[in-house]
């Protein structure tokens, strides 16, 4: 299994470095650059703030530093935020990000999954079509509704929850954040559950089970379940990826310090590199959410464990 | 495979299904509308109506989804936004088909070394969510509406390549394909006029269900500020106008967000339909 992760590891850094190499050239290749201002500026001093960020060397070079800076985990300076290097946005901001989109993952999981169970335990009872009408709603509603009316109905109407706002270490400003990255999550993963488990409920071994006389509660958590959730595991990928991209959303929304919202700033502001350092980590944090998501998979179905041939 | 009994069978299975007609029905209500509705209108989406700044849905003042806070109508300035989303998710939608049928039949097609290097660069792509492609994109772009069509179909392709590949992969294998190799078709002959118009009816089914992805991706970029500006409205960002008016006008945000909603539930249930009626087999 360590061969495995190891190798994957391996793996994943063409990858990245594709994708560092794709962010650099997109971002260079931009029409006007980040000292354009509305009052444009005088051109000997664009020349010498160019020259101060390194901008005037040609493209192969400026991507030779920027490489050997990032080996050193360095980003560069951030253009628009000028007291800080791109490394100490990203140290603010990625643990606050890692925090909003666990939380959300776990709380979806937590949420969705027996809700799946019981409509498919339930099949076509009033609880079916509940869950399965949330489902279709929670797909079909964008993250970006979602949070301003939540926000409308519980920060403004009821007044239970701050409608912005970060203080470290409280519990109370995460809630609606978490909440909205969640609930499209909690309806795929619902829908996900009801389908697998019903499929595996038609299966011969649980009717065996059944036939040995366990009772059916047990059957439910012991047989069917283990077996039912293998897709739901495979979603987990696809999850992570809709939870960091609807934090650029919530992000910007509810007002967080999160990676997210300086990705979304560094686009309208030309942040060549704020853009692209927030693309790269986005990037790592996603391959190696895939790779849990994938031992996991492992853990869970032995049929696809390394080492053993599809 | 596409004999009229084929297609005639999946119409009838269609057919059948209440749920993805109505939705088809409603599809069409909603694209006459958006096209034609604003000409019903005495409001220009962009008109300012100083008498009637951000009122609610009523028929007295004649702006019967209300204004938003400049005063402009509503039900004008949504359907502007709905007309411009679906136009910008259609254009987005053929590119990625037209990159996407084309880099999976030729992979699938292909196969070996080159189907590897074709597949392996999908995966590389897929490691990262598009829409941060589409953003790093837009930087690119400029913000031209018309780029950005083409930006978001340029990163939707990815499915859209691994769903042909694994189709053409089968297909290659079929005696008609074998046929046409015997009888001296060249392979640009074969993917084009073979292989490809053999797997329509899955691409209809994921060219369906992209659409609202790229009406999403659309309204998610505007509403973030980095899609469609004003004064051009999209149902992104009336949205975005929208949340910032709720506490005083919530239906400045309601009206578009039904209409966005309304759309995407829409395509979503047509494409169950259609998958269901194209292909029983998967449920």
């Amino acid at each position: 299994m360590l061969g495995y992760v190891l190798r994957r590891l391996l793996g994943a850094i063409p990858t990245l470095a594709v994708i560092v190499v794709l962010a650099f050239l997109l971002t260079r290749l931009a029409p006007g650059g980040p000292f354009d201002e509305e009052q444009a500026l005088p051109p000997e001093i664009k020349a010498n703030l160019e020259r101060a960020y390194g901008l005037d060397q040609p493209l192969p070079v400026q991507l030779g530093r920027y490489v050997a800076g990032l080996l050193r985990g360095d980003f560069g300076p951030s253009f628009k935020f000028k007291d800080f290097t791109v490394t100490e946005l990203i140290a603010t901001g990625l643990p606050v990000s890692l925090k909003l989109g666990l939380a959300a993952v776990l709380l979806a999981m937590l949420v969705g999954i027996p809700l799946g169970v019981l409509a498919a335990a339930r099949h076509n009872s009033a609880v079916d079509h509940a869950v399965t009408g949330f489902a279709v709603l929670g797909i079909a509603v964008p993250v970006f509704v979602i949070a301003p009316l939540l926000a409308l109905v519980f920060g403004i109407h009821l007044g239970w929850l701050p409608v912005a706002g970060w203080t470290p270490g409280t519990v109370r400003d995460m809630v609606l954040p978490v909440v909205t990255l969640a609930l499209p999550v909690i309806a795929y993963i619902a829908r996900l559950t009801r389908g697998s488990v019903l499929e595996v409920l038609r299966s011969p071994f649980v009717r065996a089970a059944r036939a040995r006389g366990i009772p059916g509660r047990r059957v439910l958590t012991r047989h069917v379940l283990p077996a039912a959730l293998v897709p739901v595991v495979s979603y987990l990928g696809p999850a992570t990826a809709a939870v960091l991209t609807g934090s650029l959303v919530v992000e910007t929304i509810f007002g967080l310090p999160g990676l997210g919202r300086y990705l979304v700033q560094g686009a309208l502001n030309r942040d060549y590199t704020l853009v692209m350092g927030m693309v790269i980590v986005f990037a790592a944090l996603m391959i190696v959410l895939n790779l849990v998501v994938d031992v996991l998979y492992a853990w869970l179905d032995p049929r696809m464990r390394p080492g053993r041939r599809r | 495979m596409a004999s009229a009994g084929l297609w005639s069978d999946a119409w009838a299975r269609l057919a059948a299904n209440r749920a993805a007609m109505t939705s088809a029905a409603l599809l069409v209500v909603l694209t006459l509308l958006a096209l034609l509705g604003p000409m019903s209108s005495p409001y220009a989406p962009d008109a300012i109506d100083w008498e009637h700044m951000a009122v609610p849905p009523s028929l007295e003042s004649g702006h019967w989804l209300g204004t938003d806070r400049l005063g402009r109508d509503l039900f004008v300035r949504t359907l502007h936004g709905a007309r411009l989303s679906l136009a910008v998710a259609l254009l987005a939608t053929l590119v990625s088909l037209l990159i996407g049928v084309t880099w999976g039949a030729v992979a699938g097609f292909a196969g070996g070394r080159t189907d590897a290097l074709m597949m392996r660069a999908v995966d590389v792509l897929y490691a990262l969510p598009q829409v941060f492609f589409v953003i790093i994109l837009t930087v690119l772009f400029d913000r031209s509406v018309f780029l950005l069509f083409v930006a978001i179909g340029a990163v939707g392709w990815l499915t859209m390549a691994r769903v042909v590949r694994g189709q053409a992969l089968a297909l290659r294998q079929r005696e008609f394909v074998e046929a046409a190799v015997a009888s001296g078709a060249g392979p640009v002959r074969i993917v084009f006029g073979h292989i490809i118009p053999n797997l329509m009816g899955p691409v209809i089914v994921y060219a369906t269900l992209m659409i609202p992805q790229m009406i999403l991706v659309e309204s998610f970029l505007s509403f973030l500020g980095i899609g469609i500006q004003e004064p051009l409205a999209s149902l992104g960002n009336l949205i975005a106008d929208g949340s910032a008016e709720m506490e005083t006008a919530p239906w400045i945000l309601l009206v578009p967000a039904s209409c966005l909603v309304l759309i995407v539930f829409s395509f979503n249930f047509l494409g169950d339909g259609l998958r269901d009626a194209l292909d029983p087999r998967e449920r």
